[in-house]
């Protein structure tokens, strides 16, 4: 293990491009927000207090179809269950201090959890977890204001410049590491296949949740000694 | 309160509850039960894989394959190359934008 070199350069390395990467869709969601007829004070406000992307945008998006307060809270709601189950995943990694849980558990999105849980010890998920949390925090937010101050009217960016085909892209580079393991390869290929299965007949979010159930692959109920 | 602002609030309570649940009640030192330590444990692979197919493939809730598959491939085959990070996201954006270009 002595052998290994410091893994947080490359840690760092790749929380700066993941917060990168989130620039276009920040810009997007100001755009979206923009065309909502969303303030440039609320669109901050969402992406400051609500933190978690798809979650800010179903919101809007519904808004911006003239949905409810209620149906467009609830849409956000559900893409962010997933939240909880990030939680329960780097809860052994943010120990501390209540007040510094509070605080950290903002952060609590699937760029940081991602690379959180890749890395191999629990201080190295907590180093992940929180760098890209907070680099993705200031980026997100900026973009956001330049999105709806600036960018309005060309959201079609994302997709001519194919910027969207980066967060397939970036995530599955997070799994990756996982694929050796056969029995994270089980777990990762029923999370890919309910996700997608389900897709079509529950509302967004929902079959992300329901991928967790992929992990009966590797029956947790077998505490190992 | 325009609707708006009521459901960024409503919706940042929501998440916080969600996002701090874990961590409040879990973290602080106390070790979790074998079971949810050894479900931490492989929850990432089911919700990373979750959340690469969806991206890829899913577009307003129904099935679409397009160019963002291509930029996929790509990334898959770069990262078993074991090309760099940052290269293998903007390999991906690029092919994806050269493939929408061509078609």
């Amino acid at each position: 293990m002595s052998t290994l070199p410091d893994p947080r350069p490359v840690i760092v390395r790749q929380a700066a491009s993941i917060a990168l990467a989130v620039i276009p869709f920040a810009l997007a969601f100001g755009v979206a927000c923009e065309e909502a007829g969303v303030s440039v004070i609320e669109a901050v406000g969402f992406s400051t207090l609500v933190f978690a992307g798809s979650a800010q945008f179903a919101a809007v998006s519904v808004l911006g179809d003239g949905g409810t307060v209620a149906a467009a809270v609830v849409a956000g709601v559900l893409l962010n269950l997933r939240s909880l189950a990030f939680g329960i995943a780097m809860a052994p990694a943010l120990r501390g201090p209540l007040w510094w849980r509070a605080l950290a558990a903002q952060l609590m999105i699937d760029e940081s959890t991602a690379v959180g849980a890749a890395q191999r010890t629990a201080e190295l998920q907590r180093f992940g977890y929180l760098v890209t949390g907070l680099g993705v925090f200031v980026t997100w937010n900026s973009a956001t204001i330049l999105g709806v101050g600036v960018l309005a009217g060309s959201a079609d960016l994302v997709e001519t410049a194919g910027v969207d085909a980066t967060i397939p892209a970036a995530f599955l580079a997070l799994l990756w590491p996982r694929l050796h393991d056969p029995e994270h390869r089980r777990i990762a290929l029923g999370g890919a296949v309910i996700a997608v299965a389900l897709a079509p007949v529950l509302p967004a979010g929902i079959p992300i949740v329901a991928a967790a159930a992929a992990t009966a692959a590797g029956r947790p109920w077998r505490v190992q000694a | 309160m325009t609707a708006a602002t009521t459901t960024a609030l409503l919706l940042a309570g929501a998440t916080y509850a969600l996002k701090s649940a874990g961590p409040l009640a879990l973290g602080g030192g106390r070790r979790l039960p074998g079971f949810l330590e050894r479900l931490a444990l492989l929850l990432p692979a089911a919700l990373l894989a979750a959340l690469v197919a969806s991206s890829a493939v899913v577009s307003d809730r129904s099935l679409t394959v397009d160019a963002r598959l291509v930029g996929l491939a790509v990334a898959a085959l770069a990262l078993w190359r074991r090309v760099p990070f940052v290269v293998v996201v903007v390999l991906a954006a690029a092919v994806t934008a050269a493939v929408r270009a061509m078609t």
